[in-house]
């Protein structure tokens, strides 16, 4: 008897046929992926047993008897628990009182923290029910989900994408309470498009693409090429990362202090960066500890730089507004799409206006209309025409869109962040191979990214940001994934001789101040 | 288990575009619910529904003297409207062009009481110009707050219309009051040079119909071909993109702020120097919170509005004629711009999302399985 039988579930959306004719069968104490492309259905099937969604048709049966999960409340009755890839805490509750929140059964607080006690002593889930939630580290926040998961006694945990905003030293230790989890019976359904981590530690996995199950295996004997065609149908293009020679420095970041501007964000105190022409910059680093806060910096959407800290190609930038800094060839592509990058509900022809503002007071539509037409060809954009809103387009498509938008205007310092989240695996090569192209034309590029191997492909040298403060930088040879993840906890300076701190990075050195002041 | 409704109920699905089709048949819907609904309100009132509404929908447009009548209200609505659209646009919240109007009135009423029999055409201008600098003044007070302190300008633009009206109140009553005027809180009526010329003889139809039309076409280029109107919009739709392209939040404020001030204390110079030809307390008509009405019923869009101001002048004309001739309260003006404020708030719903009937889904009853011992 399966703990999880799913027979030839169907979910249609209006645009989309989510999920067709799938079947999966879990084991009890089977840790199981569910691996596939974002878009290939695996959160719209998780939405079905959790009973967040209602399937079309199909069956499902727990424990060898068929049920209806009309609702997650329902789906917690029968066992099943769920951790969410972004948390849902109250960041200023505490820990025992967000997991308070979240139970069904009437106990008192007290009885509450007891039992998160004793529940995280059994599974080395260190976390103190005491402190409020926004002091907590991202890592501390994902045992605490799966600590509320936990007190539930699921027989089925779901995690989607659970190492995301994990260092690899993090994502290590959650294996090792996955597989405690697995040895008691728990079955565990692991959703990931990271090969490497399901090989590690699933002993099943189902494969998901454009909605259909296009196969099962055993990840142990698969290789990441032979996942990675199931997942995508092809493996994914090689990347030619030439060596080159770095031409002068296009962006030098010097003394650059900045308190932070609401009580979640992160001080920033960056000493040094330099980037050159003709090269990738990799920043690496948990996000939350700063990136954000660097890069409204460069891109003078946060103006509060001291004077003298942010050059670009010479030229002190540190006050200058964002369309100014454009005119110089600072071109920025922020992480979020949506609201930021673009305009949700405008055309692609106003998005482009954004960025590429004509000189003069009015505005020249047919103009813009062919320029938007023509990144729309240029990067194989997918979209009904210039005229298409914003939100209209995929994930993919519209990055495809923002990438080309601002690479047509021929950055010399081109700052990326994200440049593939949630993008499918096809648009993701070609911006990689875009992003490359640029370097080889001699702009510099600063690469913002969580994903390793990302910035593993195209970096020529990597720092890491943690805590508002940035590591020396390596050349990509030297790094290693070992060195960086340590390194993502701020300690480069156990690692490095020629650091100038001898002291680590939570205390800044004397002649730092000095200079700054 | 399977809920009792499962087989005929509806569901609101979101769309992937915002529907063209709804953007501008929402108000239509909107305005046949309010029909629909007003006939049952004339019903339960005891009175004839086909006259009532013949009240409201034939008797403004009958003849050419209702027609001027039609223009004359129509024309300060038109006139507020435009700079409100601009400033929701702009997702700048401004509820006071009511208290904007009234400070417009007071200061081109102040111009106009200095004319006498040798003052020159000039009067004029200057007097729309006073009109048009303390609406902006006015609006002005909201942007500085908001800007320096963050205050909420919807609140600070609400208060300030109880302000206005008592300045307005002050004025009537104490040192401009007519000294021939039998003690009645007005002004003296203003000489023929500083009065509105009409457009029409046998109406008092003026020539702020002309400039309202002129300011929709303005409107229409400044928010469609104008990089300054692209930038505002910009600001009110996503602050976080108008902060990547680098376009100032604060200019986008005071631009909304001060357009739109200007353009109602504009329509309070014309309706001053126009219609009622003296200041009284009775000024503020409740133009300015209509307006509101107008800008949405329209769309927020200038040619939009053109047509809305005309339907919500007619709900005024409406309500007057209603209460003389079928001995309704006059109240039922403001029934039915709620009314019609209500229903396009609701049909608005079907712009970004579509209702769509949910199959029922034939599953078998939920079961609690029973846990296994661990």
């Amino acid at each position: 008897m399966h703990r999880l039988e799913l027979i030839r579930i169907r979910k249609a959306y209006p645009s989309v046929v989510a999920n067709d004719d799938v079947s999966l069968r879990v084991a009890a104490g089977e840790i199981h992926a569910v691996l596939g492309e974002n878009g290939a259905g695996k959160s719209t099937l998780m939405k079905i047993i959790y009973g967040a969604t209602q399937p079309d048709a199909g069956t499902i049966h727990w424990n060898g008897q068929q049920v209806a999960v009309a609702s997650p409340a329902q789906a917690r009755r029968l066992g099943i628990s769920m951790v969410y890839q972004h948390f849902s805490l109250f960041d200023t509750l505490t820990a025992a009182e967000n997991v308070w929140l979240g139970l069904d059964r009437q106990s008192t607080l007290a009885e509450v923290t007891a039992r998160i006690e004793s529940v995280a002593r059994q599974y080395g889930l260190d976390v103190e029910p005491d402190r409020p939630v926004h002091t907590l580290s991202v890592g501390e926040r994902q045992r605490l989900e799966i600590l509320r998961a936990l007190l539930t006694d699921p027989q089925l945990l779901i995690l989607d994408e659970p190492t995301s905003v994990l260092t690899p030293q993090a994502v290590e230790r959650l294996f090792e309470v996955l597989r405690q989890l697995s040895a008691q019976g728990c079955s565990i359904l692991y959703i990931s498009h990271k090969l490497h981590e399901i090989r590690a530690l699933c002993s099943a996995c189902t494969v998901l693409r454009g909605g259909r199950v296009t196969g099962e295996c055993d990840p142990r004997q698969e290789t990441d090429a032979s996942l990675s065609r199931l997942m995508i149908g092809a493996e994914p293009p090689r990347l030619a990362h030439a060596e080159r020679k770095p031409g002068p420095v296009r962006l030098k970041v010097h003394h650059l202090k900045l308190p932070r501007e609401d009580s979640f964000g992160t001080d920033l105190d960056i000493d040094a960066l330099e980037v050159r022409a003709g090269e990738i910059l990799g920043v690496a680093g948990v996000s939350g500890n700063g990136q954000a806060e660097l890069l409204r910096a460069l891109s003078g959407e946060d103006l509060r730089a001291s004077a003298g800290s942010i050059h670009l190609m010479e030229q002190n930038i540190s006050n200058m507004p964002p369309g100014e800094r454009r005119d110089q060839g600072l071109r920025f592509i922020p992480e979020d799409r949506l609201g930021r990058a673009t305009v949700p509900s405008m055309s692609l022809v106003h998005n482009l206006m954004l960025t590429q503002a004509p000189k003069g007071p009015w505005l020249p539509l047919k103009t813009l209309r062919e320029r938007t037409a023509q990144v729309i060809g240029r990067f194989a954009v997918k979209a009904s025409g210039p005229g298409a809103a914003a939100r209209s387009l995929s994930g993919g498509n519209l990055q495809k869109f923002i990438v080309g938008r601002e690479i047509s205007a021929q950055p010399r310092l081109l700052i990326v962040s994200q440049p593939t989240w949630g993008v499918d695996v096809g648009a993701a090569a070609r911006i990689h191979a875009e992003i490359l192209a640029l370097r080889d034309a001699g702009c510099a590029v600063l690469l913002v990214s969580e994903e390793l191997d990302e910035l593993f492909a195209l970096s020529d040298r990597l720092v890491v940001m943690a805590q508002g403060r940035l590591s020396p930088p390596l050349p990509r040879g030297e790094a290693s994934v070992e060195t960086i993840g340590a390194w993502m906890s701020g300690l480069w300076s156990l690692d490095t001789t020629q650091s100038s701190r001898p002291n680590g990075p939570s205390r800044q050195p004397v002649e730092a101040l000095n200079a700054s002041a | 288990m399977r809920r009792p409704d499962a087989w005929l109920s509806w569901r609101l699905e979101p769309r992937l575009q915002p529907s063209r089709t709804w953007s501008l048949g929402a108000p239509v819907l909107a305005l046949a619910i309010t029909v629909v609904l007003g006939s049952l309100l004339f019903a339960a009132l005891g009175k004839d529904p086909v006259r009532g509404l013949q009240m409201f929908f034939w008797e403004p447009l009958r003849s050419t003297y209702a027609l001027g009548e039609l223009m004359v209200k129509a024309t300060p609505l038109l006139l507020i409207a435009l700079g409100l659209s601009l400033c929701f646009r702009s997702n700048v919240w401004n509820i006071g062009a009511e208290g904007q109007f009234v400070i417009g009135a007071v200061c081109a009423g102040g111009v106009a009481l200095t004319a006498d029999r040798t003052t020159g055409a000039w009067i004029l201008p200057a007097l729309l110009l006073a009109g048009v600098a303390g609406g902006m003044a006015w609006a002005g007070i909201t942007a500085l707050l908001r800007d320096r302190f963050h205050a909420n300008e919807i609140l600070v633009s609400l208060m300030l219309v109880y302000v206005a009206d008592m300045v307005l109140s002050y004025l009537v009553y104490g040192p401009w009051k007519d000294p021939a005027g039998f003690n009645f809180p007005q002004t003296r009526t203003f000489e023929k040079v500083a009065q509105i010329p009409r457009l029409w003889s046998g109406t008092r139809m003026h020539i702020g119909l002309l400039i309202a039309l002129f300011g929709a076409a303005l409107m229409w280029v400044y928010l469609f071909r104008s990089r300054a109107g692209f930038a505002q919009q910009v600001g009110g739709l996503a602050p976080a993109a108008a902060r990547y392209a680098g376009y100032s939040s604060r200019r986008a404020l005071w631009v909304a702020l001060l357009v739109s001030g200007g353009t109602a204390g504009l329509a309070g110079a014309l309706e001053v120097a126009g219609p009622i030809g003296q200041l009284t307390p009775y000024v503020p008509a409740g133009y300015g919170f209509a307006a509101i009405i107008v800008a949405f019923v329209g769309r927020l869009h200038p040619v939009g509005v053109v047509f809305s101001a005309v339907l919500l002048s007619m709900f005024y004309i409406g309500g007057e004629l209603a209460q003389s001739r079928m001995g309704l309260p006059k109240s039922i003006t403001g029934v039915f711009q709620g009314l019609l404020l209500f229903s396009l708030l609701a049909c608005d719903t079907l712009i970004n999302q579509r209702l769509k009937r949910t199959r029922s889904v034939s599953q078998p009853p939920a079961i609690h399985a029973p846990r296994e011992a661990a």
